[in-house]
């Protein structure tokens, strides 16, 4: 049996299990946190949107594989796919662009295959760091940011180089 | 800001690379492309992404962020001495981390902003050593259950959605723990207030 088969039936029923045995209103969190969920993505849309129609067109005009090319005798020697090479510039700047490029890669590879699985597991172990950094030391009023971009670009890489070595290790290249 | 210069750069490149080398028919089928399948995937998407948001809230009302927090409150004091001498600090970063790793971001930012905002006091502009760690803890995904990918993948048929489980997992604890490290090692190196 698939691992995947016993998850979700698994994580549905357990909290569904939870919620009763707590008593609380479980059909009512249901609904209010796909609500939420919908919010959420009514919010990326106009993002997407925009952000899709861009890089289709940069793929489409043969300047991604340009760029990829550029970048992959650097990438093959740590073992990275250069197709996942404008995902990793965008990562960090834009959360609905990384959301862009991702499914870019794996609409044209596929999702379950090496790159498409990079791609997902790369987008999934890291956020978008810059965001993140300009949201928390702006709204604390920090003009010195000291060691922290440097740190969490250290993160983000780390992040990259595991997401290569462990789609590697479990699946095959 | 940045965003529109990467959009208008891509555009603009597309553009130009398109027009020199004579494929530009394929760029703008690409462009409406792109607009409709953005629609396409929100939309194929947008079934399972409610159904785990909804999923998590059941645990989140279940309780399951408070015993998340209560765990890493020990781990959380350790790697905050300082932050943590004050009692509403600690509870709001334990409660960001929860909401970290239960994917639930609208709560987590919040959270997160409450602690740093009381770190930040008497600073004077500066980020402490702790606060730097609070943030490259939150520019770091920790998350349990990925369930955007996991729905990104379902949409565009994936065969087992959440087989990247962990290889996520892995990756973001390695990506956690160089970002701590790197962080604990540049404060050594470069000084500054504790």
């Amino acid at each position: 049996m698939n691992p995947s088969d016993l998850i979700i039936p698994l994580l549905l029923a357990g909290a569904a299990a939870c919620g009763t045995g707590r008593r609380v209103n479980v059909y009512a969190a249901l609904t209010r946190g796909a609500e939420d969920g919908l919010t959420v993505l009514l919010h990326v849309i106009p993002a997407l949107v925009g952000l899709l129609t861009a890089v289709s067109m940069f793929r489409a005009s043969g300047a991604m594989d340009a760029l990829a090319q550029l970048c992959a005798p650097v990438l093959n020697l740590l073992g990275i796919p250069a197709e996942t090479v404008p995902l990793m510039l965008v990562r960090p700047v834009s959360g609905s662009g990384a959301l862009a490029v991702a499914s870019d890669l794996m609409a044209s590879h596929g999702p379950d295959s090496y790159i498409g699985r990079v791609a997902a597991v790369m987008l999934g172990s890291t956020e978008t760091t810059f965001y993140t950094i300009a949201v928390y030391f702006g709204s604390a009023g920090i003009v010195r940011t000291r060691h922290t971009v440097p740190a969490a670009l250290a993160a983000d890489l780390t992040g990259f180089l595991t997401a290569v070595l462990t789609v590697r290790l479990l699946f095959g290249p | 800001m940045a965003m529109s210069y990467i959009w208008s750069g891509l555009v603009i490149l597309s553009f130009l690379w398109g027009f020199f080398h004579g494929n530009l028919s394929a760029v703008a089928a690409a462009a409406l492309d792109g607009a409709q399948s953005a629609l396409e995937l929100s939309l194929s998407m947008a079934g399972i992404l409610c159904l785990w948001s909804g999923v998590m809230e059941i645990l989140n009302v279940c309780g399951l962020s408070r015993r998340i927090a209560a765990l890493f409150r020990p781990l959380l004091r350790r790697l905050l001495p300082n932050a943590s001498r004050d009692e509403e600090t600690l509870a709001a970063v334990s409660a960001n981390v929860s909401a970290n790793l239960l994917g639930l971001g609208n709560a987590a930012t919040p959270l997160g902003i409450q602690a740093a905002r009381r770190m930040a006091r008497n600073c004077g502009g500066t980020a402490s050593d702790e606060l730097c760690l609070l943030v490259v803890l939150n520019t770091a995904s920790i998350q349990l259950l990925p369930t955007t990918v996991a729905s990104v993948r379902a949409a565009f048929g994936s065969a087992a959605p959440f087989d990247i489980l962990p290889a996520v997992w892995i990756s973001s604890l390695a990506s956690v723990t160089v970002g701590l490290l790197t962080a604990r090692l540049l404060s050594r190196r470069k000084g500054g207030p504790a």
